[in-house]
């Protein structure tokens, strides 16, 4: 062994390692806030309604919704999975919510608990599909986008959820001290899911599945077990996202969330989620779903027609997708 | 299980003709359908000595090993653990009775930390009631991982630096390395060489040599004869789904390996 040569040129070596690591894992962050910035400002000056107080609290509500279930989407991805059912199982949860506060006179918090409960339900199911019928999560998560929403136009006859009290906007449109409540909920969510997947077994294990499945099964853990947490806990917080998109338009909507999927996986993929599994964070998701969300509001205020946004989207996938490639292939030609 | 990894350190003697040998397969018969890789194979690792198992393509190294390590339970025939018959019928039993096995593929998570991996599937809680809640105690695990690798010379920069930016060799000497720490009896390698160069080769065999030195049992897979003979004390050869020949490979050349696994000599010594 030679320790000499290993210590020499270490002192510059180590450096530069360690920096390159650092900026391996906030490299994509940075890119999509720097994109974030210049898309705030460029939509500043392009419309003058784009820094009024109500647009501003509407993309926060917004955000809110698509962070929060991209949060749940992150941590899917980070599995190496996919769930495309977020759509229909947020649809699900809201239009149950507002269907126990109409016909039950539940409070909003009960309600809200069961629309909760409605999404750790769907998110038990694509687990159990994914881990003992070991159905790849593609096909797992399809079907029950499927299923899901055909359960939403049968328990609501195709028609929207009416005649809410006015309490029920608390969720999507109420505020504490000028700050949307909705927003509120998503931080506490990010700073939670955040903290969860970094200092936790339970995070550790999601990130060592989507890594390297077999080291993680012959080391012990018992990853069906985990799997299946990681999906429930996902659909937790699409229900939890489901009942605050109903509070915002203070109904349930059985149409609600038709292509919401592709928004919440962008926004996971341009904050640095992986699709090849074992890696992602909560900030680089935040950051994504606030970019999403300012594409769609700013596509609103220039009158650009929703027919384009859905290309815009589509294209802010690819890209992001090619990069973290990019990103692989250079970590990898390393080794 | 201890909750800090620390190499063996109290190098043991060779042992004692009477003691029994710490691993040790007899009469394994393992079918597939109709086929059968193993037709009543015997196998056996004494304390503290390298054992390399060899074989033609075929000869059922690789289900010998995956019966050893709990991957495949064996259809009829007895495994030993200090003396002691024991069942494995998943890898986690054979890491509960000490035994820990490096696959050739598998070994690491590349995107987590050489720490975390090191304490994949035993990581260190934080004590009290955070600890239930699952919350890691990554400053323990840091330090013990450090110390650990220390011990068994593996020097990597940092061991916060995920496994995706090391080396090939770099990654081999941490798979090692996670096994050797863990491992109270024996630790097998399947392969451990395969993919790498002449100087990193050189690394993993040296962090063997240091288990070895230290008490450990290794058990080698390897098709490299002359490393087999530069690095194991004795030789077992597989052929057709049984022991052919035990060597010392101290008295025998990369010749009579060949003899032995492939049949043109028949020798059955110590």
């Amino acid at each position: 062994m030679s320790t000499v040569e290993a210590t020499a040129g270490k002192q510059s070596g180590e450096l530069s390692d360690w920096l390159r690591e650092r900026l391996s894992h906030a490299v994509s962050e940075f890119t999509a806030a720097t994109a974030l910035v210049v898309l705030f400002i460029a939509l500043s000056v392009a419309s003058p309604y784009f820094l009024t107080a109500d647009n501003l609290f509407n993309i926060g509500a917004q955000t809110a919704v698509i962070a929060i279930i991209a949060a749940a989407q992150t941590m899917v991805i980070i599995t190496k999975g996919i769930d495309l059912s977020v759509g229909s199982v947020a649809a699900l949860a809201g239009v149950v919510g507002a269907m126990v506060v109409r016909d039950l006179g539940f409070p909003l918090w009960a309600a809200t608990a069961v629309a909760i409960g409605v999404g750790a339900l769907a998110g038990l199911v694509n687990g159990l599909l994914i881990t003992v019928a070991r159905i790849p999560p593609f096909i797992a998560t399809l079907g029950s986008m499927s299923v899901g929403r055909g359960l939403v136009f049968i328990i609501t006859g195709a028609v929207g959820v009416y005649g809410l009290p006015r309490s029920f906007q608390l969720l999507g449109n109420g505020e504490i001290i000028g700050i949307p409540f909705a927003v509120v909920i998503t931080a506490l969510v990010a700073v939670g899911v955040a903290f969860l997947l970094s200092q936790t077994r339970f995070g550790q294990y999601t990130y060592a599945m989507g890594s390297n499945l077999e080291a993680a099964r012959r080391s012990g853990i018992r990853v069906g077990r985990y799997l299946t947490g990681v999906y429930v806990l996902a659909g937790v917080l699409v229900g939890l996202g489901g009942m605050i998109a109903a509070s915002r338009v203070n109904s349930g909507q059985p149409n609600y969330g038709i292509s919401l999927e592709l928004d919440v996986i962008a926004a996971a993929v341009i904050g640095g989620a992986s699709l090849f599994g074992g890696q992602g964070r909560i900030v680089g998701t935040i950051i994504g779903a606030f970019l999403i969300a300012l594409v769609r509001n700013g596509a609103v205020l220039l009158d650009i027609s929703i027919h384009y946004q859905q290309v815009i989207v589509g294209l802010i996938i690819w890209a992001a997708v090619y990069f973290d490639q990019y990103r692989r292939r250079r970590l990898e030609s390393r080794g | 299980m201890a909750t800090t990894p620390t190499a063996v350190t109290e190098a043991d003697e060779r042992p004692p003709a009477g003691e029994p040998p710490v691993l040790e397969a007899r009469g394994i018969v393992k079918r597939f359908g109709h086929v059968e890789a193993l037709r009543g194979a015997d196998f056996t690792v004494h304390r503290g000595e390298v054992v390399a198992l060899i074989g033609d393509n075929g000869a059922g190294k690789s289900t010998l090993i995956k019966t050893l390590s709990g991957v495949h339970p064996p259809d009829e025939g007895e495994i030993r653990v200090g003396g002691r018959p024991v069942r494995f019928s998943t890898p986690v039993d054979a890491r509960c009775a000490g035994v820990e096995t490096v696959y050739q593929d598998l070994a690491v998570a590349d995107d987590l930390s050489v720490a975390a991996n090191l304490y994949l599937g035993r990581e260190i809680l934080r004590s009290g009631p955070l600890g239930r809640l699952g919350l890691l105690d990554k400053r323990a695990m840091r330090q013990g991982a450090t110390a650990a690798l220390d011990e068994l010379g593996v020097r990597i920069p940092r061991v916060t630096t995920p496994i995706a930016m090391l080396s090939g060799g770099q990654r081999q000497c941490v798979a090692v390395a996670r096994a050797i720490i863990w491992a109270t009896n024996v630790v097998i390698l399947d392969e451990p060489t395969a993919a790498l160069g002449v100087v990193q080769t050189g690394r993993v065999l040296d962090v063997v040599r240091r288990a070895r030195d230290a008490g450990m049992s290794v058990v080698l897979v390897s098709h490299n004869m002359p490393q087999v003979l530069e690095i194991a004390d004795r030789v077992e050869v597989l052929r057709l789904g049984r022991r052919a020949a035990r060597l010392r490979a101290d008295e025998v050349t990369t010749d009579d390996l060949v003899a032995a696994m492939t049949g043109s000599a028949e020798r059955e010594d110590r």
